[in-house]
């Protein structure tokens, strides 16, 4: 099952690097390495890093509804990254965007696991991630209404809903290392989170260090989600449905799921982002559908399937 | 053998369990009773090293199965079972397919937990202890929602694993006084978190019985047969 996926993840990858504003052709060396391959890449990462999050997630908290957009941590990213755009500092120097939304994430995730605490248990974990949910929405919604002026409005919002285009070099070599190494440490997990469908009494009296395990998928979602966010916006649904979808044909084993989880995740962000290039080329469209959107679309779909599915 | 020696233990500022000693050694079915609230599952996962301040246990050495435990995902009983192997971090077959031959499971290996019957699926969570091979099985009642031929399979099948060779150390959290009687080897009962009896079965019935408040008492002769 990996390696199917594996071929899709790569044909993919090719696709969205042979596809320009004017439809399929073979760019040269510049465009490629300053336009198409940040954009492939880093909907690669994005949607590996989604997709491997979600799987942990529904793991570690036994739930198939889990999202990683459950701990908050993709708001905080989006607040940093507002924050950046708010003082106009992203105006004048790019990165800041992107640093912005790192910095919001980082800050997340510390505010998370301290509310979390040692002991830090599933619906502890979720309490503070629906409070830090909730501060962030707040805070985003506060900026938007004392936003400067309307472009910077249209701008904020235009950006919330996530999407791939004029993405540079830096925003793949900013965002790689921390998805990266949030997919190294969430893909370490699969035993534990096998271990924890019995339960997490049972897991703890299988010497899994169960807080533990929790603490590090957090730190491994806000590595991996944060990043995301903070290059490419908000996008949803990939986390919640890749795992729902893969279940149906790969078995429920939660470490099972984690290595073709973010394989779908790869696949899935690098197709919804081609279907994005491909919308104005066939529809009468002056403007590239955002990806937020797109990935919605084709999601919710999935989810009333699996929702048919699961009703007894 | 499993020894505890623990001050009181008190959940949400409520003391459940009060001063606790037990010794108990390989070979031997011991029957943990009680009525509800007694601390039965409180001394049970203090020995399993799950409560603050109780020692830790090596997860190879015991297995503790809680009660009503369940699986949150739609694994097949053969994956319920693997999880047992967690402790010793292999992959190792061989102990898995043995633990689901001992609970009678090899029918229904590639079933889903999720889609066969309750007392089914309680066997398949006792292989998953069984496939760890311990020393010490700490069992919460494993026959709650067993038919009684399935309950009396169980209580045999731990029955003669604790004398077996190896021999090992069962204890079993228990409602029902006749398995007790017929299989343990001995008799734990608590009461208002206390233990008022530690003796074999049949000796130790009397304080089962003013526990229960219920005139509980064997007959001369016997009324329970053989299983078969």
């Amino acid at each position: 099952m990996i390696r199917p996926l594996l071929a899709g993840v790569l044909l993919l990858f090719v696709l969205s690097l042979l596809t320009g504003p004017a439809g399929l052709s073979v760019p040269d060396k510049f465009i490629l390495l300053q336009l198409r391959l940040p954009r492939a890449g880093l909907a690669m990462l994005v949607g590996a890093g989604l997709g491997l999050s979600g799987a942990v997630l529904q793991g570690a908290l036994r739930n198939p509804l889990a999202d990683p957009g459950l701990l908050g941590i993709g708001g905080c990213a989006a607040l940093g990254a507002v924050v950046a755009f708010y003082w106009g500092v992203a105006a004048v120097f790019a990165p800041a965007l992107p640093l912005g939304g790192l910095s919001g994430a980082a800050v997340g995730a510390i505010v998370l696991l301290t509310i979390a605490g040692r002991g830090a248990s599933g619906p502890s974990l979720i309490l503070a991630g629906i409070a830090l949910s909730a501060i962030t929405g707040a805070l985003l919604a506060l900026a938007l209404t004392l936003a400067p002026n309307p472009y910077a409005l249209a701008e904020i919002t235009f950006w919330l809903m996530g999407g791939l285009e004029d993405r540079s070099l830096l925003h793949l070599i900013l965002a790689a290392p921390p998805i990266l190494l949030g997919c190294a440490l969430l893909l370490r997990l699969g035993r534990r989170l096998d271990a924890l469908a019995l339960g997490e009494e049972v897991a703890a009296s299988l010497g899994v260090p169960v807080a533990r395990t929790l603490r590090l998928a957090a730190v491994g979602v806000a590595l991996a989600v944060g990043a995301g966010t903070a290059v490419a916006g908000g996008i949803g649904f990939v986390g919640l449905v890749v795992p729902n979808l893969l279940r149906a044909w790969m078995g429920e084993r939660p470490g099972a799921l984690l290595g073709s989880s973010m394989m779908a995740g790869a696949a899935l962000l690098l197709a919804a982002d081609l279907v994005a290039r491909a919308a104005p080329l066939v529809l009468p469209l002056t403007e590239e559908p955002r990806l937020g959107v797109l990935t919605a679309l084709i999601g919710a779909p999935f989810l009333v399937r699996i929702a048919r599915r699961v009703a007894p | 053998m499993i020894a505890l020696e623990a001050g009181a233990v008190s959940l949400g500022g409520r003391i459940v369990l009060r001063k606790v000693d037990v010794r108990i050694a390989a070979g031997e079915v011991v029957a943990l009773c009680g009525p509800n609230g007694a601390g039965k599952t409180t001394l049970l996962r203090a020995l399993a090293g799950l409560l603050s301040g109780t020692p830790r246990r090596d997860p190879r050495r015991v297995a503790y199965l809680p009660q009503g435990a369940s699986c949150a995902w739609g694994l097949t009983v053969t994956e319920v079972a693997a999880l047992g192997r967690i402790p010793h971090n292999d992959f190792a077959v061989a102990p898995v397919t043995r633990a689901l031959a001992a609970c009678g499971l090899i029918g229904l290996r590639s079933a889903r937990v999720d889609r066969i019957s309750g007392g089914q699926a309680r066997r398949a969570m006792l292989a998953r202890a069984f496939a760890t091979e311990p020393e010490v099985f700490l069992l919460d009642e494993p026959t709650a929602d067993l038919d009684p031929a399935a309950a009396h399979e169980i209580m045999a099948l731990l029955r003669s694993t604790a004398h077996g060779e190896p021999p090992r150390t069962v204890v079993v959290v228990m409602h029902a006084l006749d398995l007790a009687l017929r299989y343990a080897d001995r008799m734990l009962v608590l009461r208002d978190g206390q233990l008022v009896a530690d003796a074999r079965p049949v000796d130790a019935l009397p304080a089962a019985a003013a526990a229960f408040g219920l005139p509980y008492g064997v007959e001369p002769n016997p009324v329970l047969l053989p299983p078969r």
